[in-house]
């Protein structure tokens, strides 16, 4: 059986983990190629960078770190943040990236969605979307790190770049985003359900129960968090043991 | 001895390259590894590996592009019958036609075709993750234990014409060819290179592999 994911993010700058792990034993805490070694060691199914570096001088730092991280992990690494070309892209991949995740650019122009995907193959390229609950099952999607607001319909939008060859959607809820009290399990299952492609849910987890009902309620073939696992509450181990316990599909 | 990855420009090759490459390092013997497309260097390969993500016609496309790559492959696969690995979309164009966007023929070295995965509508596509693989015994499998986890991403698969030529499936719901082998062609669907420490195990087997 498709085991669901579970993928930790790491938020860089500047090639510096930000809001790190509190590892007692890591030499470099804000080195995010050894915080990845030991994702990938506790047994995460995939790893995430999110590059929030400002500048786009300091973003060659970035490349470094992929490099440094596909020498040492060998599981599937997706990076995003500022990616805006089909060059990023290249770049990214070439660093040994597996995956590529594009948020503003996709929005800005819809056209390099398809010709990513036509370049680099549908699984290469994940759409990320922050979206934010406008009305009853609705909501709109948000670009530039959510600051700023659309008047676009965040399910017409999945499913458009889903039709244009997008190979996962990586759907932030930008209203539970760092609240901690779970998931947005409506929109998940209501993009989840309108798509064929895997939904990757984003934003609000706070505790074991969450993950499983992102997958139960949300419909998620993926579940990413970020501070639950930088803040050492909870495990890899501890989120997949749960899983497996409520009889969801988990790789131990 | 030297092991050949070739360069067509495929988006996995860096992670192939890194994988092999570390596998390689811990070996008693290692090979020179080459990451190339000059025919001449192929010719001289021992073993070989065609990495693959994408569609299946721009792969082709990709390799027929290189003046003599094609032709050296088949000199030492066909003719010479050295180990040869191809990965995912590299394993795929072993067929003998693939029909993702239209028909597209293949190298035609294992008898069969690439079709796209049927599954029930809640079942995603592409069929992106861990599954469990489940295999024949064969050296290069060696270490493995039946259902293992390995990482797939595709929405097409090669279904092979002889049961023969499929050494592992995996399922989604229904049977998916998850490797293929004949004589000394050797291909997985998944990704070996991102399947952890089992897939590590899989490049050891492989660099292990004499085929007879």
């Amino acid at each position: 059986m498709l085991k669901k994911r579970i993928i930790p993010c790491l938020d860089v700058d500047r090639g510096r983990v930000v809001k790190g792990v509190n590892f007692v034993d890591l030499i470099d805490a804000g080195d995010p190629v050894e915080q990845a070694k030991i994702y990938n060691s506790e047994g995460a199914d995939e790893l995430c960078f999110l590059d929030i570096t400002a500048s786009s001088d300091d973003r060659e730092t970035l490349f470094e770190v992929v490099k440094k991280t596909a020498e040492n992990c060998f599981i599937p690494l997706t990076v995003g943040g500022g990616v805006r070309t089909i060059d990023d892209i290249s770049r990214l991949l070439h660093h040994g990236a597996d995956k590529v995740s594009i948020n503003t650019a996709a929005v800005e122009n819809i056209d390099l969605v398809a010709k990513a995907a036509k370049k680099y193959g549908s699984s290469t390229i994940v759409i990320a979307v922050d979206a934010k609950k406008n009305g009853d099952k609705s909501w709109n999607i948000f670009t530039h790190g959510g600051r700023k607001p659309t008047d676009i319909d965040a399910l017409e939008y999945c499913i458009e770049v889903a039709n244009l060859g997008a190979g996962e959607i990586l759907l932030t809820s930008m209203d539970r985003d760092g609240t901690k009290i779970g998931f947005d399990n409506e929109l998940l299952s209501t993009v989840s359900s309108s798509i064929d492609i895997p939904v990757i849910a984003s934003g609000g987890v706070g505790n074991l129960e969450h993950f499983v009902e992102g997958v139960l309620k949300g419909g998620a073939s993926a579940l990413l968090a970020a501070s639950i696992f930088h803040f050492g509450e909870y495990s890899i181990k501890d989120v997949k043991t749960y899983l497996a316990e409520q009889n969801i599909a988990v790789r131990i | 001895m030297k092991l050949v990855i070739i360069n067509y420009g495929s988006g996995n090759l860096h992670s192939v390259h890194k994988a092999f490459e570390a596998v390689n390092n811990n070996l008693e013997n290692p090979y020179e590894i080459i990451v190339t497309n000059t025919p001449s260097e192929i010719l001289n390969a021992d073993k070989l590996v065609l990495p693959g993500v994408g569609a299946f016609q721009d792969c082709k496309n990709a390799i027929h592009k290189i003046g003599g790559l094609f032709e050296s492959l088949e000199q030492v696969v066909i003719e010479e019958k050295k180990a040869f690995m191809g990965i995912c979309v590299g394993m795929q164009l072993l067929a003998e036609k693939s029909l993702e966007f239209g028909e597209c023929e293949g190298f035609g070295w294992i008898p069969g075709e690439v079709i796209k995965i049927e599954a029930p509508a809640d079942y995603k596509i592409p069929h992106m993750g861990w599954n469990e693989v489940t295999f024949r015994n064969h050296e290069l499998l060696n270490n493995i234990s039946q259902n293992t986890d390995f990482y797939f991403v595709h929405s097409y698969y090669f279904r092979t014409q002889k049961n023969e030529n499929c050494i592992a499936t995996t399922k989604y719901p229904n049977p998916i060819t998850a490797a293929v082998l004949k004589e000394n062609i050797f291909g997985t669907q998944f990704h070996p290179e991102k399947s952890h420490n089992n897939g590590k195990q899989i490049i050891t087997n492989f660099l292990e592999w004499e085929p007879s």
